[in-house]
């Protein structure tokens, strides 16, 4: 078992290298010149040169590259273009909110979205499922910033129940925390909600029509065991699965909903940098969100190899 | 089997597929939602009588009335209208940016899938290392770095998709290759672009045409939160994202600027998601 973990691991290695060299890429190849953001209105040839020196622009597109992957693997980003602050250090601050805000949404998804799901394919052809796949479907189709800035009129200014944006810490005060990101997280958990929904009922659909099932019916096991121990436990997979895998489409979904709601996480963090045409941060952002999806694709398929007995011995 | 008895049944399957199609109530729904909305935007300038740059100083932000259906904006222009015109933005954005993703994504997943070998196995890296970026921060980021403008995000969204295509084609050109028509070609000695073009090609169609129809709706969503946060169509002209983003400072004073547009973009992306739905079950080739 430790064997295909370890090669799974090692499978990763060419697709992190890659994402390294498309995120640096990117900035050489497209049109704009950072410098000239960087070096301020007068764009003093002197400073120009300084600057060029500075960041090896001069060398080599490889040379340049590699200088920079140095940096990134020791933890270094370099340097917001605009106020100074490590880019790292930026990250260390924002990336908490995001977290607390990503989680927060993914365990709201998986309390409406599992059951949702089980409910749907248990009554399969009946109103409720039909119910449950509209709202379903509904919630893949709303823009979530859409449905914050609804919310928002109608629970915080009509009924005046939850803050309408800003962020607490939770180590500053728990409750508080938990109340201004309930809604966000809600926001954002909508569209996942409907994935895991459908995701639910089609693996339910299949292991329900499946042998062993109707075995633990006709030995007259309670309907409510066989769904819920012999059905759930094998549908449970991809779902595992998928997410771990939702964990990109949530950090997307957070730079939207965190522009909503000012809060001021991840997403914002990369928002604003864009504006100010910070490159720097945006690099550091979308190497920072890729890794991490690395990783919890890595993550995902470790999992699956520990749940799925069958996956653990090499053929 | 012979290869030209294989090669005509797509047509065939076409017809059943049809059939299929429309007995699904969802389905059809779901195309009717996207034809009221194509014909809205072509329609534009026949369905209202005003200027969506027209701005009125007597009437800012009225709420909606006979004169303003859908009420003003904070420049006292015509919501109604500005909507339709947006509808132009929404589609055409959704529409091309799927066309460069397919355009690009298609191709190197038929090389990826039938030659196999390093082809694959360059093509299948970069599509794994472009995919390992949330689609939507590689969109903003390209976005950024191509500068603020409509056609601008059309390219990062499209470019964005592509992997998803190319993925899509890889493997259903793995699963179409070792079919007895595919066989039958090569050893009939046809060129590889002859096999790839005739043979191949309309065979892993009907998945690409149901993702296609999806990732409009992704597009849809992907343009409207571009302009949203102000990186895809630029003020004055109209596009859904773009009068949120400006109505997200009016929702206590004008919340009718916020219902409207992003409405239509609930009601827009859920007509291509029946509509894509409905395409998957009527080309599912396991009920055949």
């Amino acid at each position: 078992m430790l064997k295909i973990i370890a090669r799974r691991v090692l499978v990763a290695i060419p697709t992190l290298v890659l994402v390294t060299l498309i995120v640096f890429g990117l900035q050489k190849i497209l049109p704009g010149d950072p410098l000239l953001t960087l070096a301020g209105e007068e764009r003093d040839p002197q400073v120009l040169a300084y600057l060029r020196e500075k960041y090896r622009l001069d060398d080599p597109f490889h040379m340049q590259y590699l200088a920079w992957l140095g940096n990134v693997l020791t933890g270094d980003f370099g340097n917001s273009l605009r106020t100074g602050v490590p880019v790292s250090t930026l990250i260390a601050q924002k990336l908490p909110v995001t977290l607390q805000l990503a989680v927060m949404a993914i365990i709201m998804a998986m309390l409406i979205g599992i059951p949702a799901g089980i409910i749907s394919a248990v009554r399969k052809g009946t109103t409720t499922d039909y119910a449950a796949n509209a709202v379903a479907l509904s919630g893949m189709s709303i823009p979530n910033f859409w449905l914050g800035i609804i919310l928002i009129m109608v629970v915080s200014v009509q009924w005046r129940l939850l803050p309408a944006s800003g962020y607490v810490p939770l180590t500053e005060n728990p409750i508080q925390s938990l109340r201004t990101m309930l809604m966000p997280s809600f926001v954002l958990a909508t569209a996942l909600a409907a994935y895991l929904m459908r995701h639910t009922r089609s693996a339910m659909l299949g292991v329900l029509t499946s042998d062993y099932i109707r075995t633990a019916r006709a030995k007259g096991l309670l309907p409510k065991t066989v769904i819920l121990k012999h059905a759930l436990r094998n549908a449970l997979m991809p779902i595992v699965t998928l997410s771990t895998l939702l964990f990109g489409e949530l950090l997307a979904g957070a730079v939207l909903t965190e522009q909503v709601f000012t809060i001021p996480g991840f997403g914002k963090l990369i928002v604003d940098a864009v504006f100010t045409r910070d490159y720097a941060v945006v690099q550091g952002v979308v190497l920072c969100t890729a890794v991490g999806f690395i990783f919890m694709n890595l993550v995902a398929d470790v999992l699956y190899i520990l749940i799925n007995p069958r996956l653990r011995h090499p053929q | 089997m012979s290869v030209q008895a294989e090669a005509i049944a797509p047509r065939r399957r076409l017809g059943r597929a049809a059939t299929k199609f429309l007995a699904n109530r969802s389905a059809v729904f779901g195309g009717v939602l996207v034809s009221v909305f194509v014909l809205m935007a072509l329609l534009a300038p026949v369905l209202t009588s005003y200027d969506p740059f027209a701005t009125s100083f007597t009437s800012i932000r009225k709420p909606p009335s006979a004169d303003f259906w859908l009420g003003t904006d904070e420049l006292g222009r015509d919501i109604y209208t500005r909507m339709l015109y947006g509808a132009r933005a929404s589609l055409m954005a959704g529409v091309v940016s799927v066309a460069i993703a397919v355009a690009v994504g298609v191709p190197f997943g038929l090389l990826a899938g039938f030659y196999g070998g390093w082809v694959d196995a360059s093509v299948s890296r970069v599509t794994e290392a472009l995919l390992a970026i949330p689609f939507l921060i590689l969109a903003i980021a390209l976005a950024a770095f191509l500068g603020p403008s409509l056609t601008n995000a059309m390219i990062a969204i499209g470019l964005s998709a592509t992997p998803i295509f190319i993925r899509l084609t890889r493997g259903q050109t793995l699963a179409v290759k070792t079919e007895d028509y595919v066989e039958g070609a090569r050893a009939i000695g046809l060129p590889n672009v002859l096999i790839i073009t005739r043979y191949i090609f309309p065979n892993v169609l009907p998945p690409i045409v149901v993702q296609a129809t999806i990732t409009i709706a992704t597009a849809i969503i992907a343009e409207a939160s571009l302009s949203f946060l102000g990186l895809g169509q630029q003020p004055p002209n109209p596009s859904w994202g773009s009068m949120l983003n400006t109505a997200k400072n009016f929702m206590t004073q004008a919340p009718w600027m916020s219902i409207f547009p992003g409405g239509a973009i609930f009601m827009v992306v859920l007509g291509f998601n029946l509509l894509g739905d409905g395409l998957r079950d009527a080309l599912d080739p396991r009920d055949h």
